[in-house]
């Protein structure tokens, strides 16, 4: 404790008023923001991002993830053509890939909007450093998880007939489906997402476009503005907005994952009939979307030099999630395996065993060594602050999250009732294109959106820097 | 009266410009804002803002919504065509529950979306004065309160001293350019 704050807090002054101006001024807790930046110093660095040329490396970085894309592309175009035939898809696996992918990148959506939302209503101040390349990255991921689903409907020219319209087949969709859940909780996050982002970006915009040289880029940045003044009369109904927006988007996020493992619980597959499924899968969404903030903004803040706004502080916090949620993951692993014995059900047990020691058990293996074993390093303050530990596990939980929702899929599917019907999946170089494909969406996205877009919340990191918000006592009713 | 003019001040420091806001209020001013580069808490209050209605319009759409949701899966499966999946009741509150819960997110998403912006008067094209470099930097690092000609009591003079005595920086009458 400094010494203005213990003097403070000497006996006789020992006041609720008197603790709350300390800290005020003499903050305990470690700054959001180092080196002290003034107002139009926030302004600055993110323009500078925006102004800079382009230099080499981000060209090379954006020519690789462009051709991985078009490759991406050109085998998306040969499955529609050819068929889903082309993929490694038979009897009895007939989700594969295309459904692991899916499930991998919506979960890699759910990291944005629970540091958008859930820790803002719980007033987690040092979500403003993060939350802006939080949400961008749920819109692109769930970009990428729109592009498998759409792909692995086989026909993808008739997607409509997902929707409920008025058709002159005279038919409607089924709503007790869970992949119709599925169509309506992901769309509606998608949307709910890019409207949260879009918002919160506004005042942003409107900098943009009073200080950027170029006049095109102004005018650009003029239209996305929407005639923002930040007018105090503005921020008013902006702010409630904003909450109202928190507040749907967290019961929003929870059901999105818990809506995707029904495609799985309501079926009657051994190792998917099961009722941890839905909390099971939130935990592991929202872990391996902080795995990938991780791994994007620890290079960001590095290329950038972003250092000072996305501090080792806010790196030990995700961190701290990132143990806690594994820990959620690993516990579910664990359950699962007591329920299959606890049950007693003969099938419910071969699933399991046969998901540790049967054909896919290096797949289980990786996942429980990534997701379980990985993030323990974590309980040790020193390395949640080692910047290379930590981008080498937030890769390791990468990979994990993706096996886990393969070995999911796989191990449920390739041995089912009938032995006779055994069988072993693996992808063709098609299905295996298409997700390095949608690994190049995601990566054009971010890189363009980190070149073009206010990359940093400037207003909110404007409103909690030290000094920023006045102080309680000019409230008239104190 | 036309708003053709404005009488500006610049401000810095956050806790003089609160002071600022309630002493315009007070002296009974209606047409004047504040233009702040981040939200500024308390200032609303200070300035005697009026609680937005959005909270009501983004109710009212998720009522909707989830009016609509069970309107449609009833009105598709139980009376336009009866489809009978498994034998089960054409329709039940229970089954179609993460469509009426996401219907009902989505149209408050909307609504507030919408509600906001237009209850902003959002988007405009122009501000009648961001032609003036001190109000262009209010998306900066200064809050700059400004007092418009339309006020029923507004003079230049009395706005101009108003501001003044309140340690305004840089007052100055700023004509609306359209």
């Amino acid at each position: 404790m400094n010494s203005a704050v213990s003097a403070t807090l000497s006996p006789s002054t020992t006041s609720t008023k008197a603790i709350n101006e300390a800290f005020h001024d003499e903050p305990l807790r470690e700054p959001l923001v180092l080196g002290k930046p003034t107002l139009n110093d926030v302004t600055r660095k993110v323009l500078d991002i925006i102004e800079s040329k382009p230099n080499i490396k981000f060209l090379a970085a954006l020519s690789v993830t462009l051709m991985m894309a078009l490759w991406g592309g050109v085998c998306i175009a040969y499955t529609i053509y050819e068929g889903v035939g082309v993929w490694g898809l038979n009897s009895p696996v007939f989700w594969g890939w295309d459904i692991t992918n899916f499930v991998f990148w919506i979960g890699i959506g759910h990291a944005g909007t629970l540091i958008s939302a859930i820790l803002f209503l719980f007033r987690q101040k040092w979500r403003t450093a993060i939350n802006r390349s939080a949400e961008a990255m749920t819109i692109f991921a769930v970009i990428c998880a729109l592009t498998f689903v759409l792909m692995h409907t086989g026909r993808q020219w008739l997607f409509h007939w997902l929707l409920p319209y008025p058709n002159q087949m005279n038919m409607w969709v089924n709503f007790r489906s869970p992949l119709m859940w599925d169509v309506f909780a992901v769309n509606t996050y998608g949307t709910v997402s890019l409207l949260f982002w879009f918002t919160g970006l506004v005042p942003d915009f409107a900098t943009a476009r009073n200080f950027v040289k170029s006049k095109i880029a102004s005018r650009i940045y003029s239209i996305f503005s929407l005639g923002w003044v930040g007018s105090a009369r503005h921020w008013h109904t902006y702010e409630v907005a904003y909450m109202i927006f928190a507040g749907i988007s967290t019961p929003l996020v929870l059901s999105v994952h818990t809506v995707v493992s029904f495609d799985f619980a309501t079926s009657v597959i051994p190792g998917w009939h099961t009722t941890i499924f839905p909390p099971y899968f939130v935990a592991g969404a929202i872990f391996s979307g902080f795995a990938m903030v991780m791994t994007l903004l620890i290079i960001a803040r590095e290329v950038l030099g972003l250092k000072d706004y996305i501090t080792l502080k806010h790196l030990d916090n995700m961190n701290k999630i990132i143990l806690a949620t594994g820990m959620m993951v690993g516990y579910a692993y664990a359950m699962e395996f007591f329920i299959a014995w606890y049950s007693g059900n003969t099938y419910e047990r071969f699933v399991f065993i046969n998901r540790a020691t049967g054909d896919y058990a290096w797949s289980y293996w990786i996942m429980i060594s990534c997701n379980v074993i990985s993030p323990q390093v974590y309980w040790f303050k020193k390395l949640r602050r080692n910047v290379p530990l930590m981008f080498i596990i937030s890769i390791f939980v990468n990979i994990g999250m993706w096996f886990e929702r393969f070995t999911i899929i796989s191990t449920s599917l390739h041995h089912d009732y009938l032995p006779s019907s055994w069988g072993y999946y693996s992808p063709t170089w098609v299905e295996i294109s298409i997700f390095t494909g949608s690994m190049g969406i995601f990566l054009t996205l971010f890189l363009l959106f980190a070149k073009f877009v206010p990359m940093l919340a400037i207003a909110e990191i404007k409103g909690v820097l030290p000094g920023a918000q006045p102080k309680h006592h000019h409230h008239e009713e104190h | 009266m036309s708003n053709n003019q404005a009488v500006m001040g610049n401000f810095t420091d956050v806790n003089a410009l609160i002071h600022a806001a309630e002493k315009i209020r007070d002296a009974g001013y209606k047409e004047f804002d504040i233009f702040t580069p981040y939200p500024v808490h308390g200032l609303d209050k200070a300035m005697g803002v009026q609680r937005t209605i959005l909270p009501y319009i983004s109710f009212g759409a998720g009522v909707t919504g989830l009016v609509s949701a069970v309107g449609l899966m009833y009105w598709t499966a139980a009376v336009d065509y009866k489809l009978s999946i498994g034998g089960k009741p054409f329709f039940s509150a229970f089954f179609g529950l993460p469509i009426m819960f996401e219907l009902t997110i989505l149209f408050t998403a909307l609504a507030t979306f919408g509600g906001l912006w237009f209850l902003c008067g959002l988007p405009k094209w122009y501000h009648d004065f961001q032609h003036d470099e001190g109000f262009r930097r209010a998306q900066d690092d200064i809050f700059v309160v400004s007092i418009f000609s339309n006020d029923k009591r507004f003079s230049l003079d009395s706005a101009k001293n108003l501001l003044s005595e309140l340690h305004a920086d840089n007052v100055r009458v700023v004509e609306a350019q359209s």
